[in-house]
Parts: structure tokens; sequence; C-alpha cells
């Protein structure tokens, strides 16, 4: 028994485990609950696409001395909103519209930083996540990030369901339906620059769409389907960690992987909607 | 956000609950509706009737305030477009994701939430207004369900019960019985009628020129442009049924009716209207 309790322990004597801890708990707490629109509104090309786009900012922010934070808010928050006004009038279609510019501000994020010394060690840290390289101040900021959007989703609850679910309905009740779907592509931004230092902006779209997925194999309830991803999405963030700790795998991939295992298992043996359900109910 | 805060403005009361002024709209050049003028009483069921393309949907979808005309003014009890949400609008084929995770009494609820307003939760009170306007068009035992696994009749009346909720004192039903199933298209009609007494103003777009007829208090005969609107004994006649249906009218050698065969839906029969 203490060996055990002592294994899980044990990663907690370094003080980089512990904020590494906190900080994928708060990631695999606020992506998933967000990511839940994501899935059910088909957002999911746009959020991948705005982690990417996301890229140029966080170096821009590098090269000038800036919080990396701070940077990546600006340009993902500001690519939210362009993207929300280029898909509302224009001859392009949306996910090419989105394509054009997620390529290209990737690559100019990748160009600035290939032009730096120490290239290769950065980059990767951007790209799949730098967890137990969190300082106290990162924390903090993830904190207080987090905290804004979990409140700005209850607060606006009702009118998210409505604009998601009934547009039309949404428009009659003269509800702002453009300032409330920017309000959730900001939220996006967000939330994606909470995720980075986690898990990389390569692997943030795992962290919206994976436990929001597997939660909508179990429940047709909103409420519960947030939860129950954000569970899903915490326990992964803790797994991974130990994971990472253990058998010394990078903690960003391998929080997605677990997350990844528990869809792949939900999907077979989820009662009702799962793969071996559909079996036997065929067989009979 | 200014909208969501701010209560919507009281209805003057002496206005028609509908006043449309001239309103036009155009698609690619060709007029969808033109000068459309005129002003909807209370309390009375309208059927809204003329042939495919004559424009009913769109009509529907400026009043609701989805669509903006090209030229014209909706007035709804007085007021100008974003200044009221007491109408529903109920589409013929709601595009909605129909396995969402939501439950019927959850739907009818989204009538209410601008009565709820910003940053409040729906109380005791809302959620009796839901079971109430549940019960009224007879699905009250499905509130729990998930709103997919409902037949389409069931679901129309969900929308109806959404509309109850919302409190809505002006309601846009688009082809509602199209499809439906008897009960359904029998509690549909009850519900309207009860409505009427509350001094709801209606208005249904129909094909079924036998059933405006039989079912509705006025007519309104469109054709891109408006020909006639008014009781159906004033509507009906000859020449307005040539001038909305065109080629479609037969003149029965009888010479005291006509024969409208409309070719727009699947199911669509040939009509019979006698003078």
């Amino acid at each position: 028994m203490s060996e055990i309790l002592n294994w899980l322990a044990q990663p907690f004597s370094y003080a980089f485990m512990i904020r590494g801890f906190w900080a994928s708990l708060i990631v695999g707490v606020v992506c998933p609950v967000l990511g839940t629109y994501v899935v059910l509104r088909g957002m999911a090309f746009m959020g991948d696409a705005l982690a990417h786009i996301i890229l140029p900012g966080v170096v821009l922010a590098f090269l000038l001395g800036w919080p990396l934070a701070a940077g990546a808010l600006l340009v993902g928050v500001l690519a939210a909103l362009a993207i929300g006004a280029v898909s509302k009038r224009s001859e392009i279609k949306q996910d090419a519209a989105i394509g054009v510019v997620f390529a290209g501000a990737f690559a100019l994020g990748v160009a600035l930083i290939s032009m730096q010394r120490s290239y290769a060690v950065d980059l990767a840290h951007i790209l799949f996540g730098d967890l137990l390289g969190v300082s106290d101040s990162d924390l903090w900021l993830m904190a207080g990030l987090g905290t804004l959007v979990l409140l700005t989703v209850f607060a606006l609850y009702k009118e998210f369901l409505v604009i998601s679910f009934d547009p039309v309905l949404a428009t009659t009740l003269r509800l702002p339906v453009s300032l409330l779907q920017n309000i959730l592509l900001v939220l996006l931004a967000v939330v994606i620059v909470i995720s980075i230092q986690a898990v990389g902006v390569a692997l943030v779209l795992a962290m919206l769409v994976t436990p929001a997925s597997t939660a909508y194999l179990f429940t047709r309830r909103l409420p519960s389907m947030m939860l129950l991803s954000a569970g899903i999405g915490s326990l992964s963030a803790a797994l991974g960690l130990y994971l990472s700790f253990y058998i010394n795998v990078a903690s960003g991939p391998a929080i997605v992987l677990v997350e990844t295992a528990i869809f792949i298992l939900a999907f077979v043996l989820a009662p009702h909607r799962g793969a071996l359900w559909e079996l036997i109910r065929s067989r009979q | 956000m200014a909208q969501l805060l701010t209560r919507p403005p009281s209805h003057d009361v002496s206005a028609p609950p509908i006043q449309v002024e001239g309103v036009s709209l155009r698609y690619n050049g060709v007029f969808a509706l033109r000068d459309i003028t005129f002003s909807l009483p209370t309390g009375q069921l309208v059927a809204v009737v003329g042939p495919n393309g004559a424009g009913k949907t769109t009509l529907f979808r400026i009043i609701a305030g989805i669509l903006r005309p090209d030229a014209g003014l909706v007035h709804v009890y007085g007021h100008g477009p974003g200044g009221h949400v007491c109408i529903a609008y109920l589409p013929q084929r709601r595009q909605v994701d129909w396995s969402f995770p939501v439950t019927v009494k959850e739907v009818v609820m989204m009538g209410r939430i601008r009565k709820i307003g910003l940053f409040h939760r729906p109380d005791r009170r809302d959620w009796a207004f839901v079971h109430h306007a549940l019960e009224r068009v007879g699905v009250d035992d499905l509130g729990n369900q998930q709103i997919g696994e409902l037949s389409g009749g069931q679901q129309q009346r969900v929308f109806l019960a959404q509309a109850l909720a919302q409190e809505a004192e002006v309601v846009l039903l688009d082809e509602p019985l199209i499809g439906l199933d008897m009960p359904s298209q029998k509690a549909i009609f009850a519900t309207l009628d009860e409505l009427k007494r509350e001094a709801v103003a209606i208005m249904v777009a129909t094909h079924d020129l036998n059933l405006a007829a039989e079912r509705f208090d006025q007519v309104m005969l469109l054709n891109r442009r408006l020909i006639a609107f008014g009781i159906p004994e004033e509507v009906f006649t000859r020449s307005s049924l040539l001038e909305a249906y065109g080629g479609y009218v037969h003149l029965l050698p009888e010479g005291d009716g006509v024969l409208i065969a409309d070719t727009c839906c699947e199911g669509e029969e040939e009509y019979l209207w006698h003078e």
C-alpha cells in the first residue's frame, strides 16, 4: 500500500512537477468544456487553424521580449475575429479561407523561428508543449484566463445553447447572433493560448475535441456532456503526467495519447452507442 | 451586448400586430416580393396562399427579421425592426442538428430566454410555463426525451409549444401540416384556435386552398405581389385566382368553378374551388 502511495507521491517531490500538474489540470478542465461547443458546432478545423495561426504571435512576442501569452492572445483574438468577418461575406468558402490564413500564418511563424539560433529546442516546445517548464507566473495567468473562460461559458449558457442549436430562432428572438459567435471564437483563442504551454499548438485540437467526443458517446444532455468531458480531460492530464514521469515520454503527447486511448475504449464499449453494442444488437 | 440588456419596448396596443409597408425583395435582380402592403388584424387566423415560388416563405422570413427587405418597412405593434421579441416563426423544415444534446423541455425553454434575460436562469415559474405549453400541444409526456427521438409531427408540436412558452403575440407557420400525422394536425389546429381566442395574430402559409377557405378567417393571395387579402369569399374570385395561379388554373366547363393544379410538392392534389 505504502509503495503505491509512494509511487503516486514521488513525482510531487519536484516543484516543477507540481506546477506541471496544476497546469495540466487547468487545461484538462477548460479545454473540454469549451471543446463541447467545438464538437457540437463543427468547429474542429477552425480550432486547429487558430492554434497554428497563433504561432507567429508567440514568436514575435518572444523576439520583442513580451510575455509569450500576450502575443499569442493578441494574434489569436485578431485572427478569430478576422476569420469570423471573412467567412461572413466572402466569395471564398469558409474552410478554404481558414486554410489560406492558417498555412500562411504558420509558415510565417516557422520562418521567424528559423532565423533564431536556438531554433530546434524552442520550436519543439511551442509545437508540442513544455509542461514541466511552466513558471509560477505562467500558472497564475493560466488560472486567471481559465476562470474567465469558464465564467463566460456559464454566464452565457442559454445564449450559446440557442445560437448553437437553432440560429434561426436566435435571430427571431433578436439575440445578437454574430456578437455571440465572435465571443465564442475569442474564448477559443484564449483557451488555445492557455493550452500552448501544456500541449503545444500541434496538439491543442486533441484537448478540445477528444474528451468532448468521448463524452458525446455517453450522454445526450449538454451539462452532463460538459462535466463528463472535463472529468475525462483532467483524468487524462493526471495519467499522462505520471506516464511522462515514469516512462519518460514528452508530457503533452502523453496526455493526448491517454485521451485517445479513453476515446477508443468508449468508442468500442460505450453502452447504446458503442461499436460492440451495435454488433450485439445487429446479431439479435 | 446592449441589445441583450435592454428590455424590448412595450407595445403600442392601438397599432396592428403587423404592418407591412411597400416591402420589396429581389434575388439576383428578380423580384421575389414586390411592393407588399397590408396590415394584419389581431386575433385572426390568416392563411397565406399562392403558387410555388410566390414568396410566402420570403414574406415570413422578412416579418420574422431573418431577411432584410430591399425596400419597405415592417412594424410590429408600432415598433420598427429589432424592437420586439414577440414573433414566433416555425419554418417548414427546421435546419437543426437533431442529434444535438438537448431535451424537449430545453428546446421549449429556448423560447423564453429573452423573457428570462441575460445572466439569469429559468426559475420555477419558467418551467411551469414550459410544462403548460407542452401540455397544451399534447406532448407533455415527452419532456425529457432528446429532441431527435420524436416523430416529425411531435417535433412540430414541440416548436409550437416553444412559441407558446415565448408568449408570442404573432405566430408565423410555414406549411405546418405537410407530412404530419392526423393527431399532430388536430393538435396544431386546436392550439391555433386557442391562440386566436387569446388575441394572437396567426399567419399560416399553405398550399391547401380548401383548407384555407374552410378553416381560416382571412386569406392572403400572394404571387410575388399581394393579389387579394380579405375573407375567403372575397378573395377566391375567378379573376384573383387566375391572376395568382396563371397557367395552373383550368376553367371548368360548368362555368361556376375553377380547378387549380399546383405542382409544388409530392402528394399535392388538385384543388377544386367553387365560387
